[in-house]
């Protein structure tokens, strides 16, 4: 094992004392000029990525919301004749232009996995075959059990948090969409091009109102994810030796030590 | 095939004019959904070909298809099948018995060997080797097996011949199985429901004696022209389902205004049959426009999708019996008091930590 107290930083002696300007106005002290000589960044998530990130998260809080609506309704309301309201309607109409943009960005964001950088492609897979990343997932599952000490540092996901992403975001999301599109293929008609692309579906189920209560229960697994990976997050950037959540609005990763591990 | 009679010559033998004939042609264009140029398609086939045997076997079934068939909006429609079937072989509607009926089942597919239509209303049960239905002393899986050996097509009658209905809901004790997993080796045209709609039985004949083949069938291999769409799609009080009116109460106010259902549990979304246009009973009305949601009647599995005055499907795992809500908030509530939990033990840990390592320094 590498020795995990050493530090990865080599100190310039050439260099004169940094921020000159900010420690003649006392906001830089000693002690923070000697931090910003620990800290390192690495620039992770590219833009494509990072907005695909905000767009999925409001587009899955309107489908998880008008979802849950759609199966339970709201009270009735009178406010016209029916043909001049449309309230279930607006709610239906949120939750299918939701998943169009949120299918949509997933589309898009599979093609940056081909072009963007290598951070861009954790998403779509997991080394299932390498011994070293599920021992290392243990050790992280460790670290929120309070059985280790620290956590390692990570330039991408964790591999907990990457098998997390993968099983819930990767495979839930086209699970997701797979079955939400066949919903709207009924609603669509025989012969539609929903029908044409997503109507096998139907045949797997048998009776709709199975593939009904299967999207339901996905819904709530991708709103379980959505809670722990918020606090997860959370965590990390106050308790990890990492940045979290400014990684995800600047792409940059910053680190809080220099040691080696 | 020439000693074979025509419909037509058998109508006219049960002394109906041709006027009424000609009536029944147009009315069943009408409901195949065809122009009025099929009309004499329709009169034709009926007049010139030999009328297509059918042999109908009843497996495990309560015979509501029987029923529904001899009840055809049309009477014409009812005369043409009866006098059709009554010939041939079919346990409630012919008057041999015993022996002499077993007989006739086995004259019928030694005559008309590779040109009989087998209809099917119920299925066969295969546990204990298919002894929980007996037919003139055999299992009647074996009967299904021989009939449809010979057969030109297969018609599986009803929910329980498409896909088992209320003898194959879990835990199926007899393995009550639908046609199409017991017969593979022959088209099958599943006519879906509990019971079908009569117009549709008799359309779905019709057609298959007009154009000399199988109806257009969809993935499921049900006739498009009768169960393309949701009963939901031509619901008459759709409008209500957009507004987001509901019924609340079976004795509010808005059942009284006949809102929509489908806060009731009505299947009417999921379902796809043709009861919304067709409708029942010469077109009187359809469960939801009598205040009742649908049931769900023509699709698979309909008994096993919780109640049927349930908007979701209760889930049966584990012993425990609930909704896909019901999961999710206590899933949700499970979580929310770990992280709970969590938080407090990350703060205690840390604050631990940080005392720690005071004291080393």
């Amino acid at each position: 094992m590498t020795d995990t107290r050493a530090n990865i930083h080599v100190p310039n002696p050439d260099a004169p004392t940094p921020l000159e300007a900010a420690r003649l106005t006392g906001g830089a002290r000693p002690e923070d000029i000697e931090s910003l000589r620990m800290q390192a960044a690495v620039y992770v998530y590219e833009v494509p990525v990072r907005v695909w990130h905000w767009v999925n998260a409001l587009a899955i809080t309107v489908l998880i919301v008008t979802g849950y609506l759609i199966g339970s309704p709201p009270p009735t309301v009178e406010i016209s004749e029916a043909t001049n309201q449309f309230v279930f309607g607006y709610i239906r109409f949120a939750h299918f232009a939701a998943a169009m943009v949120m299918t949509v960005a997933f589309i898009a964001r599979i093609y940056w996995a081909f072009v963007g950088n290598r951070h861009a492609r954790q998403l779509f897979y997991i080394p299932f075959w390498r011994l070293r990343w599920w021992k290392e997932l243990i050790f992280e599952a460790r670290w929120y059990a309070f059985l280790e000490k620290e956590p390692k540092k990570y330039i991408g996901h964790n591999p907990l948090a990457h098998f997390a992403m993968f099983f819930f975001i990767t495979l839930g999301m086209t699970f997701m969409i797979f079955t939400g599109f066949a919903l709207y293929a009924e609603g669509a008609g025989q012969g539609s091009i929903y029908d044409q692309l997503f109507g096998w579906v139907i045949g797997l189920a048998g009776n709709t109102q199975r593939l009904h209560t299967l999207h339901h229960l996905g819904m709530w697994a991708i709103a379980l994810f959505a809670v722990i990976h918020i606090y997860a997050a959370i965590r990390e950037d106050i308790m990890s030796r990492q940045s979290m959540i400014t990684t995800i609005i600047s792409g940059w990763r910053t680190f809080k030590d220099d040691r080696v591990e | 095939m020439a000693e074979i009679e025509t419909f037509y010559e058998v109508m006219r033998r049960q002394g109906i004019t041709r006027r009424s004939f000609m009536k029944y042609c147009s009315l069943t264009a009408a409901a195949l959904g065809l122009g009025p140029s099929f009309v004499p398609k329709i009169a034709h086939a009926m007049e010139t070909k030999p009328r297509t045997p059918v042999i109908w076997v009843n497996g495990l079934e309560c015979t509501c298809c029987s029923e529904s068939f001899i009840r055809g909006a049309h009477p014409l429609a009812k005369d043409v099948v009866l006098s059709m079937i009554s010939l041939d072989y079919s346990h409630t509607l012919m008057a041999a018995a015993g022996h002499a009926a077993e007989a006739a089942l086995e004259d019928t597919i030694e005559k008309y060997k590779g040109n009989y239509i087998l209809a099917v209303e119920g299925n066969p049960p295969l546990n204990e080797d298919g002894m929980y239905c007996i037919v003139g002393g055999k299992p009647f899986v074996d009967q299904l097996r021989h009939a449809a050996k010979d057969a030109k097509a297969v018609i599986a009658w009803g929910a329980c011949a498409s896909y088992g209905c209320v003898q194959a809901a879990a835990p199926n004790p007899t393995q009550a199985t639908p046609v199409h997993k017991v017969i593979t080796d022959k088209p099958i045209i599943k006519v879906p429901g509990c019971p079908p709609i009569a117009e549709v039985m008799t359309g779905v004949i019709t057609y298959m004696l007009t154009f000399d083949r199988l109806p257009e069938l969809d993935r499921q291999g049900r006739p498009k022209m009768f169960y393309s769409q949701r009963i939901h799609d031509k619901c008459y009080r759709r409008p209500h389902f957009d507004a987001g009116q509901f019924v609340e109460e079976w004795d509010d106010e808005y059942a009284r205004k006949g809102y929509c259902l489908y806060k009731m549990g009505c299947k009417g979304p999921t379902t796809y049959n043709a009861c919304s246009t067709v409708r029942w009973n010469e077109g009187v009305s359809f469960p939801i426009q009598s205040g009742h949601g649908c049931i769900g009647c023509s699709e698979d599995g309909f008994w096993d999708q919780g109640g049927f005055y349930d908007r979701l499907t209760t889930v049966k795992q584990f012993g425990v019996e609930a909704t896909a809500d019901q999961m999710g908030i206590a899933a949700a509530g499970a979580v929310g008091a770990g992280i709970a939990a969590h938080i407090a033990a990350s703060a205690l840990k840390s604050a631990q930590r940080k005392k720690q390592d005071s004291e080393e320094v």
